[in-house]
């Protein structure tokens, strides 16, 4: 290898001798699997299935190390996510960089380092990708693609299963709300606030894979990350044209959370997650589902927070602390904060 | 959680209004003037727990409704001046003007910065020497006071590219204007958080000229409640006075500090509000030992005279003699996501907040 350059030039995207450095000796040297290895144009995949899921999404996070994550950890959570809650066993992801000239190599280093490692951990093979360097200020530092290719079984395929979803059935979220876009928020707007606020960013596939193996009765899942459980729930209601209910008092948030909340005038059923599943299933089934989450490191505080109802169709109804109801909303614009 | 959990727990709340159904039984209508209690009210249902004797009333108590839209027609005029960066609470960045809003200019690349308090926008102007920052400067009496400290922090650190476009108001005077105009309020839930600032003299004269009760609310459910017991009591008794509900925040005298930085740095001026008209004495104006930080007087617009969105009864509404479902805009034309009128767009904007929380 030539010299390491400390810092990423123009040259490191320009498909030339410092690219194909980069290529060996970062990224292959991370993500290291034999279809990477081939470095043909297109990986060749043994995909041994009636049916394959498949999904990408563009990470572009303000800033990219923040409490409990990275730009890299997350580029692979939002994706094995993605599949895993479509009811697919996420298998191969593909890596997309476009890096803004001058950026740290150390930097892209830990990054690189989180996504192999996060992959690692969620069994997926990072088997392409592609590299791209622009002039320092056509980019903000670096942004990241990735796309995914799942397995998928046809009982499986919730898609096709949330039209059953009936009146009594249950709504579960895995944990508390609210602690990704408050952990980045306190990160980016250097608010001070003493407590520490962690991303719950994770994936999400073992623990959905233990989920739909056990139980029969899942209709709906969906991980609520930008818009947050209100926006999922209102998607969810109008989808299935039936009303939701769910208990303030029910709803997990935690300390930090909801103080941040409390402060700056945010709702956290609307605050963005990376780590957080909403499943539907049967009530009977919902303990089932509860203590195989619980036995779960990313399910432990998980708890029933409402149900699907026949009244109100396509609302979502939120009955509060005090006994009184309101109709929660899909988010429209940003959350704002208040002033007075 | 502390200070918020005892202040939402079901048994309190539902025991004062138990207490209530007792003790209420003149019909009369109670007006909270601040737009975060209007929120609570409705979050929290507290409307369906009140006896059919108690009737509540929406007050002009969101800055960003009760701010005409010359307000932000200047703000919109200097963000399309070149060297210039805009710095604003996010309250107002979707308020539209005549014809844009600050979110639309922001995507036309117009420097605009959503901040969180008023010494992150003098920070912008300490780093950005060659450019004019401008922070639009909107509230009652509890967000001026930050204002202030901004304006007499630039002075002291010299400044000199840090301006303020100041629509800030203060509270007493259109309480006085709404009674004085005849809507008819047998007594007034007090802003808790101005009256933080501010004392509680500032409400004598509704007790006193007018046999108006008054008390000083905090933002929580039970608080209201208890707030709203007070002021039945006293009415039932005949004695209107001035109390304070909120005494984990709010005293007498208020915030002396607060109050002298107000005083240091503005001065009383007749000010226009949105629905209610000129109202004397109601405004913050930047007074002249500190006029090289006033946007008015050093950065001067054009700004064409402007008329209300036809249909709008915003006015009506700020002046609790609609409701928001009394307007034909309302959940139709108008909505969150497509704002006619200021009381939509603001997140404690009275339409915002029946719409948000609409049955």
């Amino acid at each position: 290898m030539t010299k390491r350059e400390e810092k990423i030039l123009l040259s490191h995207g320009n498909g030339g001798r410092m690219m194909h450095d980069l290529i060996e000796n970062l990224f292959l040297r991370h993500f290291e699997n034999k279809l990477l290895s081939e470095q043909s144009d297109s990986a060749i995949l043994p995909v041994n299935t009636e049916e394959i899921a498949f999904t990408t999404d563009s990470f572009v996070i303000d800033p990219i190390f923040f409490p409990g994550g990275n730009i890299g950890k997350l580029a692979v959570c939002g994706t094995v996510n993605d599949l895993a809650v479509s009811g697919a066993e996420p298998l191969y992801l593909s890596v997309s960089f476009i890096i803004e000239e001058g950026f740290p190599m150390n930097e892209l280093e830990l990054i690189v380092q989180s996504l192999a490692e996060e992959a690692k951990k969620a069994g997926v093979s990072i088997v392409t990708g592609d590299t791209k360097v622009v002039n320092k200020g056509k980019c903000d530092k670096i942004f990241i693609n990735t796309a995914g290719i799942g397995r998928i079984k046809t009982e499986n395929n919730l898609a096709a299963k949330t039209k059953n979803t009936k009146p009594g059935d249950v709504i579960i979220i895995n944990g508390p709300i609210g602690d990704h876009g408050m952990a980045v928020m306190n990160a980016r707007e250097s608010f001070n606030f003493k407590t520490q606020v962690l991303s719950d960013c994770a994936c999400l596939n073992g623990l959905i894979k233990e989920i739909l193996e056990q139980t029969t009765s899942v209709t709906f899942m969906r991980d609520p990350t930008r818009g947050g459980v209100a926006t999922v729930l209102n998607e969810l209601a109008s989808k299935i044209s039936k009303g939701i209910e769910i208990e303030e008092s029910a709803l997990p948030v935690n300390k930090g959370v909801q103080a941040m909340c409390e402060l700056l005038g945010f709702d956290p059923l609307y605050i963005a997650n990376e780590g957080k599943v909403v499943i539907v299933a049967s009530e009977e089934e919902s303990e089932l589902i509860l203590k195989i989450m619980r036995k779960n490191e990313l399910g432990k505080e998980a708890s029933v927070i409402g149900k699907i109802v026949a009244e109100h169709s396509g609302r979502v109804v939120l009955k509060s602390v005090t006994g009184g109801k309101r109709i929660i909303d899909s988010l429209t614009g940003d959350q704002l904060p208040r002033i007075c | 959680m502390k200070y918020i959990d005892e202040y939402r727990g079901k048994e309190l709340i539902l025991s004062i209004a138990a207490e209530l159904r007792k003790v209420s039984t003149k019909e009369i209508a109670l007006m909270e003037v601040c737009g975060g209690h209007t929120m609570s009210i409705h979050r929290f249902g507290l409307k369906g727990l009140l006896p059919p004797t108690i009737h509540l009333l929406s007050g002009p108590g969101c800055p960003v409704c009760v701010s005409g839209q010359h307000f932000i027609d200047t703000a919109l005029a200097y963000s399309k001046m070149p060297g210039m960066i805009i710095t604003t609470y996010g309250d107002l960045i979707r308020v539209p003007g005549s014809n844009t809003s600050l979110e639309k200019e922001k995507a036309n690349g117009r420097d605009i910065r959503i901040v969180y308090s008023t010494l992150d926008a003098l920070e912008i102007a300490r780093q950005n020497p060659d450019k004019k920052v401008v922070f639009l400067g909107i509230g009652f009496e509890t967000t001026a006071p930050a204002t202030a400290a901004a304006i007499v922090e630039a002075k002291k650190a010299k400044i000199a590219n840090f301006f303020v476009l100041s629509a800030h108001k203060v509270m007493p005077p259109v309480m006085q204007a709404l009674v004085e105009e005849g809507v008819k309020i047998d007594g007034f839930i007090a802003p808790g958080h101005v009256t933080a600032i501010t004392g509680t003299a500032i409400y004598d004269m509704l007790p006193n000229q007018y046999g108006l009760g008054v008390a000083v609310a905090g933002f929580e459910p039970a608080d209201l409640m208890q707030a709203i017991l007070m002021l039945v009591r006293q009415i039932e008794s005949g004695v209107p006075k001035v109390e304070i509900q909120y005494q984990r925040v709010v005293n007498i005298q208020g915030n002396l500090i607060a109050q002298k930085l107000l005083e240091q740095v503005f001065e009383l001026k007749d000010e226009s509000w949105r629905g209610l008209g000129m109202i004397p004495k109601s405004g913050l104006k930047i007074n002249a030992e500190y006029s090289s930080f006033d946007a008015e007087v050093q950065i001067p617009v054009e700004i064409p005279a402007s008329s209300e969105p036809k249909g709008c009864i915003c006015g009506l509404i700020l002046r609790g003699m609609k409701t928001p479902k009394d307007c034909k805009l309302f959940g139709k034309a108008c909505t969150p996501s497509d704002p006619v009128g200021a009381c939509m767009v603001s997140g404690e904007g009275t339409c915002a907040t029946y719409y948000k929380y609409r049955e």
